[in-house]
């Protein structure tokens, strides 16, 4: 099936938040803090433009609790007169003219007592920069299993390993924005957005209303990556606040370098291996510290940093191992929900480490992974038993097979020797993701989505899923067709407004096909049933007589989320099964190094992904591609420059993503091997293919140039440190 | 002081083979006239420094990106959008998953459907590198590269 609204996007017809006008409306705008930390001594206008033609708002104007809710009320709409971190929101400015508000901005200076920010992670506080608890740790996550220190000091070879990765802008194509505006009482949000009732919660508290009052609609959604889960929050308060004070429509669309200065991003990680092995590879130990940096607020860092200690040990069994996870609370902008969700920090460091180790043991990095791949029947960290009948060695053998990978690696041998300044080496990596919310989170959800029968016979889904490039009208419709006989052109699925539609949850932790799909399904059997049961033109027909039976009555098929049997999660202790499936995949990674430039090149990316049923290929191998391709650039390219607590590049013009000219074509192929509770048997796709590619690639690099680089990303600057250090191949010890 | 535009220019160009007269102001850009001045908003921003293509439009023929381009340098000139382009020209866009979210969407076509016209391109630069002036978040560039080699392949044949 094609793409539902593929031709309203390939045309331009697609309508987009800024597409929008309403009569009369203002333009928004964000003044925000120069500096770190301190307190807002003065704020001064200046004369440039007439003040009078502006509505301006702060944090008085705010009716609620000045917070923007989602976790804890920690994080302020507009800076009560203190501020945390460069870039804070303190007031709103809206007027007619975009050019005239922008140029305000300009106008504005907050001044700001300094005080001295915290701003690196890595380091413990000294007690004049805790501002967050006693010690400025955010949150605090440990697993245990079976008896690591005992095991440790009984293995006959210990290998440690630091390793370190960047913050990463998500760079969706349509940047924040939201149109605010009043309908009778009803405050009307319309916007980009991936979670439109957290948005309603948030909203909430802050303006004293009750949903009933709020109505959130999601526009189309030009790219989300996790950077429309949280953050959109904030710009529909802030377009809400305008909107209520102005009594007008208010636009608020962020330009390309406030989105990126401004608003979240992947959380900067270290992580410390130390792993005891036998002379044969067999891992015997795991002991590994995760320490994230969380920035300013809280955002959804301490669920980042569990789904980041879950999947810390890798794909792999060990019986002992420990994981301790911390988040810091630092002065940075806040760091939020990117496309992993941890998960990727987590095995850039155990993916790495295993090549370290395999290096250190004089081992084939393959060999040492196929001994040690959890086999059906074993136990994760958190003591899940892994027992869904994937063959993960196939998936390994599948992605060597299909990029050569050992032909590959004698050519570079030859080919390396000979060269005068390239260097080729070839690189894997195997890991896993588990889909879905962690632990009790889906209970907690309570999804609900509806299915409607129309008079005409017509279905309409009704779900808060939304649509941001990933394919979820067009998954939805297949799937309500498929379970009702359905042609697909007789479903439409309505558009997420938070007055028509019921919570199925937010469009993040690749759930929707998987959960919220399976909803679709068991909507669609409760409209068969109450119907009369048939599918396909009967059901119709009973569609249609059960209208005129019932006129003026709503048919509605309805599901709630019930949990899969047998899932049993101790929140408390990190036990037991932190999620109903995982997915499993395998990169190959080659690359070519230029010893002169110190330039990365792709040259081949192979990718097999077990996602459960594909339920759209053209769908699947997109999330694939376009997951690796982020993944790729966050261990070559992408890198934010800080200084003083603010990103200074800002730009796409010295932000890098890759264009096409930097990326090989990537290769993927599915193994299936179907989740009974997923949709049709789907699993997961959106973040899996993300989570092993910066490993691959810095394996690959590894392979070419017999260094063991630790930190991402790897820029040609300090590729060129680490190779001209010399004995840098104890880097990582 | 004043939020009203400065010393408005009056200039005519052609859009989208339509005769078109219009009022700018001398610092407006011509992304900005198309999308809030003429509601034609099939032309996005991505970036506003030329780096994204998202707002690609051909000027006299050849792909430019609107963000750079004063409005008023358009005077006389043609300026053609992704709304003067034909949909039954998308089926292979469409096949091959070129679109994903569709921000960068209208201007990957753009420079898509002017390599199609434009094929002696082709004897030195791969579609791959053509199209490096757009950049696009979701696809990782293949369902684009693919959905053009597609396009090609067709227009061969045909």
């Amino acid at each position: 099936m094609l793409r539902r609204e593929g031709l309203s996007k390939l045309t331009g017809r697609e309508r987009y938040v800024d597409d929008l006008a309403l009569e009369g409306f203002l333009w928004g705008a964000t003044v925000r803090s120069p500096a770190a930390r301190g307190r807002i001594a003065k704020i001064v206008f200046g004369d440039g433009v007439d003040w009078s033609e502006f509505v301006i708002v702060d944090h008085t104007d705010i009716p609620g609790r000045n917070a923007v809710y989602l976790m804890e009320y920690d994080q302020p709409a507009l800076a009560p007169g203190y501020v945390r971190h460069v870039h804070e929101p303190v007031l709103l400015l809206a007027h007619p003219s975009r050019e005239v508000a922008r140029r305000a901005l300009r106008e504005v200076q907050v001044i700001v007592d300094i005080d001295p920010p915290a701003l690196d992670f890595r380091t413990l506080p000294s007690p004049d920069l805790i501002q967050y608890g006693e010690d400025n740790v955010l949150k605090r996550l440990s697993i245990e299993k079976g008896d690591v220190e005992r095991a440790l000091a009984e293995s006959p070879i210990v290998v440690e390993g630091v390793y370190e990765t960047g913050a990463q802008e998500h760079v969706y194509l349509e940047t924040q924005g939201m149109l605010a505006y009043l309908d009778d009482d009803v405050l009307i949000i319309k916007g980009s957005m991936q979670c439109p009732y957290y948005v309603v919660k948030a909203l909430k508290p802050a303006l004293n209303r009750s949903e009933e009052e709020i109505r959130v609609i999601q526009t189309p959604t030009g790219g989300g990556f996790g950077g429309k889960e949280e953050f959109p929050s904030m710009v529909a308060l802030h377009a809400g606040l305008l909107a209520l004070k102005s009594r007008v429509p208010v636009k608020l669309i962020y330009d390309r370098t406030e989105d990126m200065a401004a608003t979240t991003k992947r959380h900067p990680s270290r992580v410390r291996h130390r792993t005891g092995v036998d002379e044969n590879g067999h891992l015997i130990a795991q002991e590994i510290e995760v320490v994230m940096d969380g920035g300013a607020y809280l955002t959804l860092t301490p669920v980042v940093l569990s789904r980041a200690i879950i999947h810390a040990a890798g794909p792999y069994h060990c019986d002992n191992v420990r994981i301790q996870g911390r988040a810091m609370f630092t002065n940075s902008v806040p760091y939020g929900a990117f496309r992993g969700f941890g998960n990727p920090q987590a095995h850039f460091a155990v993916e790495r480490h295993m090549d370290v180790i395999a290096d250190r043991l004089r081992m084939d990095p393959v060999e040492l992974r196929r001994i040690n791949m959890i086999r059906d029947g074993q136990t994760t960290a958190t003591g899940q038993v892994i027992g869904d009948g994937v063959d993960r060695l196939e998936i390994v053998d599948r992605a060597l097979a299909l990029s050569n990978y050992e032909r590959r690696r004698r050519e570079h041998w030859v080919r390396n020797s000979e060269h005068r300044y390239l260097r080729r080496g070839i690189g894997m990596a195997a890991f896993y993701h588990g889909a879905g919310f962690t632990g009790s989170g889906e209970v907690l959800l309570d999804s609900r989505l509806h299915v409607e029968g129309h008079p005409d016979g017509g279905v309409q889904v009704l779900c808060a899923a939304t649509e941001m490039g990933q394919g979820q009208i067009t998954v939805f419709t297949r799937l309500a067709a498929d379970r009702l006989g359905y042609d697909p052109s007789e479903i439409s699925i309505a558009e997420p407004d938070t007055h028509l539609v019921p919570d199925s949850g937010p469009t993040v932790g690749s759930r929707t096909a998987m959960v919220v799909g399976r909803l679709v399904e068991r909507a669609c059997d409760d409209l068969c049933r109450q119907a009369g049961e048939g599918r396909g033109a009967s059901l119709k027909d009973a569609i249609i007589a059960w209208h005129s039976a019932h006129p003026g009555e709503q048919l509605l098929g309805r599901a709630r989320y019930e949990p899969p049997p047998g899932i049993e999660w101790d929140e408390e202790n990190y036990v037991g099964d932190a999620y109903g499936a995982f997915g499993w995949a395998a990169h190959v990674a080659e690359v070519e190094v230029d010893l002169r430039t110190y330039n990365v090149r792709v040259l081949d990316f192979v990718s097999v992904q077990d996602v459960g049923t594909v339920l759209n290929e053209t769908l699947a191998r997109g999330q694939v591609q376009g997951g690796v391709a982020q993944g790729i650039s966050w261990a070559l390219l992408e890198e934010c420059v800080w200084k003083d607590g603010a990103m200074e590049n800002g730009q796409l013009t010295n932000y890098i993503i890759p264009t096409s000219g930097d990326l090989p074509p990537i290769r993927v192929e599915f193994v299936e091997s179907p989740y009974e509770h997923g949709a049709q048997g789907a699993k997961g796709v959106g973040e899996l293919p993300l989570v092993g590619a910066a490993p691959a690639v810095l394996n690959a690099v590894a392979a070419a140039t017999g260094r063991q680089p630790t930190r991402i990303p790897l820029t040609a600057e300090r590729l060129m440190v680490l190779l001209s250090n010399g004995h840098a191949r104890g880097e990582a010890s | 002081m004043s939020s009203r535009r400065d010393n408005p220019l009056r200039i005519s160009f052609t859009l989208n083979g339509e005769p078109t007269t219009v009022e700018v102001s001398p610092s407006e850009r011509l992304l900005d006239l198309l999308r809030y001045g003429l509601g034609l908003t099939g032309t996005k921003e991505g970036c506003a420094e030329g780096e994204c293509g998202a707002c690609t439009v051909y000027l006299d023929g050849l792909p430019v990106d609107s963000c750079l381009v004063p409005a008023y340098q358009v005077r006389g000139r043609l300026v053609e959008t992704i709304e003067s382009l034909d949909p039954e020209g998308m089926a292979h866009y469409h096949a091959k998953g070129t679109t994903q979210c569709g921000a960068c969407t209208p201007g990957v076509v753009m420079t898509a459907e002017w390599i199609l016209r434009h094929p002696d391109r082709l004897e030195t630069h791969p579609v791959r590198e053509l199209m490096a002036g757009n950049l696009c978040r979701c696809t990782g560039y293949d369902g684009i590269i693919e959905g053009i080699e597609g396009a090609l392949e067709d227009r061969e044949a045909g």
